[in-house]
């Protein structure tokens, strides 16, 4: 439907789309060949205090959030809204229009044809001819008009659609991520093992974020494989509402714990000086202790102390301690335990449960992104879109019986709006297995 | 007898399927074209043999994982992919002279995985970071389009020699498909690698975000696949719309291939990303 509005037309057309993509792909190098959302001393370093200005100037130290590159990626949108709005309605106009009442001169100028004759009575072809077609998967429909008969069948006119659903998948992604940016934020959080916080600390500025709710790290592991490479990290996480535990779970890095729209990855970790024990007399619940290397621990109610005087270190982790460990039932004792192993021993009519490891710190990536699942969807509509467009096209047949004399006379048309060699070969075969079999 | 010798010897039978294929296509011997057909099948099946081999290496190791996540697997894989999906449009299009264009490639990947000191061989375990199946799914997509891109790139070289020959007698042009069947494959091909690209980056944006919470964050190799992608969407549409063929869509496919090249080994080795995941 062109329009007599050159500045619509200029927003319809494809080129604007070529070039803007262009623009796009092109410009985006930029942030590969400079390092993004350095401090500006590092530019100046790197490529003198002028060519550093001229950076700052352009945006190109940030440039993926830039007003320029932004303003293409806005451009690119308006683009597809204006084209779409554009075409659609010729779209739709094929995909529902009565294709029985197209004019004869129409049906002549579509690329496909064959004609043939047979011996069969016009009533008979028209009697006949349907379930042979519905054979071949064509649903028919027919009309008398201008002394003929004219039969119609077609296939997926729908898929018409597909190159939409793309068009529109891209506009919904960048909807999500705007949405997400707008409502959501991303940051950190370093919680140490035992401790709870509620406040994270964003990447992108200097003030806090309040949770409105509490996470607790309960334990922090880290597991390694023969050769010294990290296999897992591993943090057992509570969530409090007024003390209350909510939720606990175990996460792991891409096993993230999801709690009121906010997640928290597991992303870093950082060892302490510190230890904590678990101690436990017989059966009674543990009591839970922590401190420093050499430093002697009093556990007061049952007259205990303890403290780690050697230990043995593999990377920068604890694994194995000498313990002291003290009683009034005699001297001291002074043994090695593997760390974290729960370990039970006796002096005199006590049994003792004991463990000890070094604390850590957990490192939690948290983000807020409602609009992710916008995206999805938007991800999940490009992937069918492009199916749909790409591979089904919207093929249509039309049978024109008319009676010459003794004869019948029939002549078939087609069309698709995609794959053509396909199509054809079908259509040939299509229209010698009707001209044998009538 | 290991994955790694067995990989070693797939190297040997591509460098020998291109050169039958190519003294097939030189001394029109249509008799040892079926030859080379049937050789490059088995070496494919050696080859999945040995990709399997190494799948169950993994697990004799304990490390058990899929043989798909860093630079040596990747580049296996991706020889994989081309003559498979080479094989296929063989079968499919009855014309065995584009094995003389997009083998080769095979054989290049597979002699530089082989043969580069830059990438590690041996099977490692996975940081914590990598043990995802969207992963998985992330690695064998991008490769599929990737090698699609690869045999497009070929037939646009094809399509370049015939067309810059047209008026030639010679039997060598000749016995090249026509111009048109060159064209109409070339674009087969890039659509069907521009799904698979698309899945790809997809996949790999799902994964990101359940490893870090951030499905795009505009690294260096997330950069430069969207930029691959855009060269091919632009390619389809100047075709869709604005009717190129031809000359055009074929140099257009050796872009988008130089454009694929760069993603994947360029930002590895070149520039000094964050991505340095499989790139060792
Ligand atoms: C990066 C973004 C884009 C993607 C991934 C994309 C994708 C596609 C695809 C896959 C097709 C093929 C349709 C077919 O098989 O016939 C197509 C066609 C088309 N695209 Fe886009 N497109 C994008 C941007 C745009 C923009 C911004 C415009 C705005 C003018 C546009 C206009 C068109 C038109 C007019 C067609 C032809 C439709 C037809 O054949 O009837 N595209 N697009």
């Amino acid at each position: 439907m062109k329009s007599s509005n050159p500045f619509w037309n200029f927003f319809a057309s494809v080129k604007l789309a070529l070039f803007t993509l262009g623009c796009i792909a092109v410009t985006s190098i930029i942030g590969t060949l400079i390092p993004q959302k350095e401090p500006m001393q590092f530019y100046v370093n790197q490529y003198g205090s002028k060519v550093a200005t001229y950076f700052q100037l352009l945006d190109f130290t940030d440039m993926y959030t830039s007003w320029w590159f932004l303003a293409l990626l806005g451009l690119l949108s308006i683009n597809l809204i204006v084209c779409s709005i554009d075409r659609f309605p010729i779209t739709w106009k094929q995909i529902t229009q009565d294709n029985l009442e197209l004019p004869l001169e129409r049906l002549e100028k579509f690329r496909l044809s064959a004609s043939f004759n047979t011996q069969l009575s016009e009533q008979e072809v028209i009697t006949t001819l349907p379930n042979m077609l519905a054979k071949a998967g064509w649903k028919i429909e027919s009309r008398n008009r201008d002394g003929i008969h004219l039969f119609f069948g077609q296939k997926m006119p729908w898929s018409r659609i597909g190159v939409y659903l793309v068009h529109l998948s891209i506009l919904i992604i960048f909807t999500g991520a705007v949405y997400g940016q707008l409502n959501g934020f991303r940051g950190s959080m370093m919680l140490p093992e035992l401790q709870s916080s509620s406040t994270v600390f964003p990447f992108q500025s200097s003030s806090t974020i309040n949770l409105g709710f509490t996470v607790k790290c309960e334990r922090f592991e880290i597991e390694f494989y023969d050769n010294n490479m990290p296999k897992e990290y591993r943090s057992l996480l509570t969530v409090l509402e007024d003390d209350q535990v909510i939720v606990q779970k175990e996460i792991e890095v891409n096993t993230p714990l999801k709690y009121e729209g906010i997640t928290f990855y597991q992303a870093s970790y950082q060892p302490f000086n510190d230890f904590i024990f678990t101690i436990a007399e017989s059966t009674n619940s543990p009591t839970i202790f922590t401190g420093e290397f050499q430093k002697e621990i009093k556990w007061l109610e049952n007259n205990v102390s303890f403290g780690i005087i050697n230990l043995e270190s593999v990377r920068d982790q604890a694994v194995r301690l000498k313990i002291w460990f003290s009683d009034p039932t005699g001297e001291p004792s002074e043994f090695w335990i593997d760390a974290g192993e729960m370990i039970e021993f006796q002096r005199g009519d006590s049994v003792y449960f004991f463990s000890a490891k070094q604390r850590y710190a957990t490192g939690l990536q948290v983000a807020k992104d409602p609009g992710v699942w916008i995206v999805y969807v938007g991800f999940l509509l490009m992937i069918s879109g492009l199916y749909v467009a790409f591979f089904m096209s919207h093929k249509r047949l039309w049978l024109i019986i008319k009676n010459s004399g003794t004869k019948t006379q029939i002549e078939i048309r087609g069309s698709t709006n995609k794959n053509q060699a396909g199509f054809t070969t079908r259509f040939q075969d299509l229209a010698t297995a009707l001209e044998n079999e009538l | 007898m290991d994955s790694s010798t067995l990989l070693g010897i797939t190297t040997f039978t591509y460098l020998f399927s291109t050169v039958l294929y190519t003294i097939f296509y030189i001394f029109k011997m249509d008799k040892l074209g079926k030859v080379a057909t049937w050789f490059t099948a088995t070496a494919l099946l050696i080859q999945t043999i040995a990709i399997g081999l190494r799948w169950w290496e993994s697990y004799e190791m304990g490390i058990g994982r899929a043989p798909l996540t860093n630079m040596y697997e990747s580049v296996v894989f991706f020889a994989w992919t081309i003559v498979a999906l080479y094989l296929f449009i063989e079968w499919k299009f009855k014309l065995r002279i584009i094995g003389v264009f997009t083998v080769p490639f095979a054989f290049l990947a597979m002699a530089y995985a082989s043969l580069s000191t830059d990438i590690n061989k041996s099977i490692t375990p996975l940081v914590p970071a990598l043990q995802s199946n969207w992963l998985i799914a992330h690695v064998v997509t991008c490769f599929i389009g990737y090698a699609a891109f690869t045999v497009a790139a070929g037939l646009g070289i094809m399509y370049l020699i015939k067309n810059k020959n047209a008026s030639s007698t010679s039997g060598l042009i000749n016995s090249l498909p026509s111009l048109k069947v060159i064209d109409t494959i070339t674009h087969n091909v890039m659509v069907f690698g521009f799904i698979w690209l698309t899945i790809g980056i997809i996949t790999g944006a799902v994964w990101a975000n359940s490893a870090w919470g951030r499905y795009w964050s505009w690294d260096p190799k997330e950069t430069w696949s969207f930029i691959t992608w855009a060269i091919y969407a632009i390619t389809l549409h100047v075709r869709f719309t604005r009717g190129w063929q031809g000359p055009r869509i074929a140099w257009l496919a050796i872009l988008g291939f130089i454009s694929v090249i760069f993603t994947y080994y360029g930002v590895n080795f070149l520039l000094s990303g964050l991505h340095s995941y499989g790139s060792s």
